[in-house]
């Protein structure tokens, strides 16, 4: 099992999550955001932080990278593809998943240990995680409230594209239907704007982020 | 870059219906300031450019300077 997690100018959570692919198994490394080769990696990591400042929008330069497109064609192939909060922001602005992400409602930037609860999506990522299960990983981010129009989003829901939301009473904020992560039809590429590669050791508190990790090793990927 | 580039001035705004967080951020700051009656804060983006085809600037807004599903944009083209 090969990781490749992506590095923007900007990015801030690429160690994370590079330390959660070596603890999920296998061998992990950063693929520079100015590279339009992959390296042949059977699984791609788009991490947090502020891709080109989030100058415009929060993830709108970084679509245009060579490497962005090089994870397009990637995902078009049916590879796993995992973008967390400012990753989550680049797949929706590139069209690889539905959506976009607003301004928290609250008008601050959150951050805290949150619950998310399971949704009924099938992925490779949530491959080993039961719906309805809930999982502990922090919450730390400026714009994620997911929004679709009507149309879309009863297509997200209805069709099983929900992976995970925020616990009962605990959307912070403003996400429609307390989306807190989504996948394509296809279900090979996930976003969520909580970072479960921070959870990974019971010294920070929790470990329930590796599931997602281990989930694409345990469907079959590498 | 030819010398016969417009100026191009492009106006962004977050679309009707949803919640400007900018805006309502901006509106809660000012009855400290003691700008009482002001209301309806909305804050959106101006981009100005200048383009050899300004034809072409509808479709960069559509791919880069807004995001259709939240934002709507107007282009002006500017005299010379």
């Amino acid at each position: 099992m090969v990781w490749g997690v992506l590095q923007f100018p900007g990015s801030c959570d690429e160690r994370d999550a590079l330390n959660a692919c070596r603890l999920a198994g296998g061998e992990a490394r950063l693929i520079w955001h100015d590279d339009d080769d992959l390296g042949g990696v059977d699984a791609v990591v788009v991490p947090g932080g502020f891709s080109y400042g989030d100058y415009l929008r929060a993830g709108s330069i970084a679509r245009f990278s060579p490497a962005m497109e090089a994870v397009a064609r990637f995902a078009a192939d049916g590879g796993p593809v995992i973008g967390i909060c400012n990753g989550f922001q680049v797949l929706c602005e590139s069209g690889l998943l539905p959506g976009a992400l607003l301004p928290n409602d609250s008008t601050r930037f959150t951050c805290h240990q949150g619950e998310l609860v399971v949704g009924e999506a099938e992925s490779p990522w949530t491959s080993a995680l039961e719906p309805g299960h809930v999982l502990s990983v922090p919450v730390k981010h400026q714009s994620g409230r997911f929004f679709a129009p009507p149309d879309v989003l009863e297509e997200i829901v209805s069709g099983g594209q929900v992976a995970f939301r925020y616990s009962p009473g605990s959307n912070p904020n403003g996400s429609l239907d307390d989306i807190a992560g989504i996948v394509n039809r296809e279900g090979n590429v996930l976003g969520l704007m909580p970072h479960p590669e921070h959870a990974v050791d019971p010294l920070t508190g929790s470990e329930d982020g590796l599931a997602i990790f281990r989930g694409v090793i345990g469907a079959g990927v590498g | 870059m030819g010398d016969g580039g417009k100026k191009v001035r492009v106006l962004i705004r977050p679309r009707e219906g949803i919640l400007d967080a900018q805006g309502k951020a901006v509106e809660r700051a000012l009855p400290a300031l003691g700008f009482d009656g002001v209301e309806q804060v909305r804050v959106g983006r101006l981009v100005e450019l200048v383009a050899d085809d300004p034809d072409r600037i509808d479709d960069l807004c559509q791919k880069l300077l807004a995001n259709p599903l939240i934002e709507d944009y107007e282009i002006e083209i500017l005299d010379d």
